[in-house]
């Protein structure tokens, strides 16, 4: 379970995020939405450590963590970024075993059976030794799911997965969304697609642009 | 052909010189070049100062002058080299100022995301520069760098001024010598062949890394 306590985030004096208090229960799917400029992605930002916040507290399972200088590997904070961002130089096997490797030690043995497992999971079987640039968006969105998802996060969170995918894709995010659900993985959404963040969301959070 | 065959040797010899300077020159500088590029990016303002301003020195005078100011100046100061080592050091000084920018101007082309999905997937920041922004730098820098390994290999011909026996001074001695023109005409085939050579390498190494954009 996630928990913000009146998390405050200001840029340059302007205050974007004013105390705001959420919990997110695990195996659940939270939804932010907003007009653009409203601080979604900031909110984001913040709760998987990109920003520092000016105030407030973050809880993860009743334990106060900060998500910016926290290193525990038992409490990962997934992100599929709205552009993946996946690594061009590596082939998406690699992308997924990187940090699997280097990060929680597995034996490269160990991390590529996880990796093709998940890979398999997401329909993207055949593609394990192809590069980034050969993939569709679709697919490349979901490397960047099974590459957070080998990480074993407590939290995944998607910035705007619909953005930058073709609308009869959206149907399909929102499938794998709702597979992993059912597996108990806990979810942060943000998107401006409000249909589809209705269509997913157990709570939904509005936020507003501030004067 | 009597008398090509002749003056080759010392050709030869002239680039065996050539050469040295520039492959020493050519592993000292490019390491050296990523490091200082590092440099430039930090946010420790105090060094990226110093760096720049060592860099507008060595783009901002000649190499010939710097050749002249570490053999013949800096002996005044006590520090006194010899010629060859000279030579090497204005030589790595310059080109890790020119390497240093076109690191630069790669490291800066990496999106800020990437930095930041590394960091996400908790990679530290070594392994993100060593397994993600470094490769992708090398793919962005290679012809950059290409053409700075081709200058290399004609400007290593100005340190006959501090009177070292490159291939150009070869040559220019047997032409003073046989009045002729012809050392210097194989002077240019032997430079013609040894940037083709580079060129050729340099295009398999592009092509190398042409397996993923």
């Amino acid at each position: 379970m996630l928990e913000l306590k009146g998390i405050t985030k200001k840029f340059d004096g302007k205050t974007i995020l004013d105390q705001v208090d959420l919990t997110v229960n695990d195996g659940q799917i939270l939804t932010i939405v907003g007009p653009s400029g409203a601080g979604k992605t900031t909110l984001l930002r913040c709760i998987s450590g990109l920003e520092m916040v000016d105030g407030g507290q973050f809880l993860l399972d009743g334990q106060a963590f900060d998500p910016a200088t926290n290193r525990d590997n038992d409490a990962v904070i997934g992100v599929v970024f709205q552009d993946f961002q996946l690594f061009p130089n590596l082939t998406v096997l690699q992308n997924v075993v990187l940090a699997p490797t280097m990060v929680l030690k597995k034996s490269a043995a160990d991390a590529e059976k996880e990796a093709r497992a998940l890979l398999e999971r997401l329909n993207l079987g055949g593609k394990a030794d192809l590069y980034p640039y050969e993939l569709s968006g679709g697919q490349k969105q979901r490397v960047a799911i099974v590459r957070a998802l080998a990480m074993h996060p407590k939290l995944l969170c998607y910035d705007e997965p619909t953005s930058a995918l073709d609308p009869d894709l959206r149907r399909e995010v929102e499938e794998i969304i709702l597979k992993l659900k059912r597996e108990g993985m806990t979810q942060i959404v943000v998107t401006h697609d409000i249909p589809f963040a209705e269509s997913i969301a157990d709570q939904m959070l509005r936020v507003e642009p501030k004067e | 052909m009597h008398y090509v065959s002749q003056i080759l040797p010392s050709l030869i010899s002239g680039t065996g010189m050539t050469l040295s300077i520039f492959f020493w020159t050519l592993i000292i500088s490019v390491p050296l070049g990523i490091l200082v590029g590092l440099g430039m990016i930090t946010r420790f303002k105090p060094l990226t100062w110093v760096i720049n301003i060592y860099v507008w020195l060595m783009r901002g005078t000649p190499l010939l002058l710097q050749l002249i100011f570490v053999f013949y100046g800096l002996p005044i100061a006590g520090i006194v080299f010899n010629r060859y080592d000279a030579a090497l050091f204005a030589f790595i000084l310059n080109y890790t100022a020119y390497f240093a920018e076109i690191f630069r101007g790669g490291l800066q082309a990496i999106p800020v995301g990437q930095y930041e999905s590394a960091r996400v997937l908790r990679l530290t920041n070594w392994q993100t520069l060593r397994k993600i922004v470094i490769p992708q730098v090398v793919k962005i820098v290679l012809p950059s760098i290409g053409n700075e390994v081709i200058n290399l290999v004609k400007d290593s011909s100005l340190v006959y001024v501090i009177g070292l026996g490159d291939l150009l001074r070869a040559g220019n001695v047997a032409m003073a010598r046989d009045v002729t023109l012809v050392p210097m005409l194989l002077v240019g085939v032997i430079y013609l062949l040894l940037t083709a050579v580079c060129t050729l390498v340099l295009k398999r190494l592009e092509k190398h890394y042409s397996y993923w954009r």
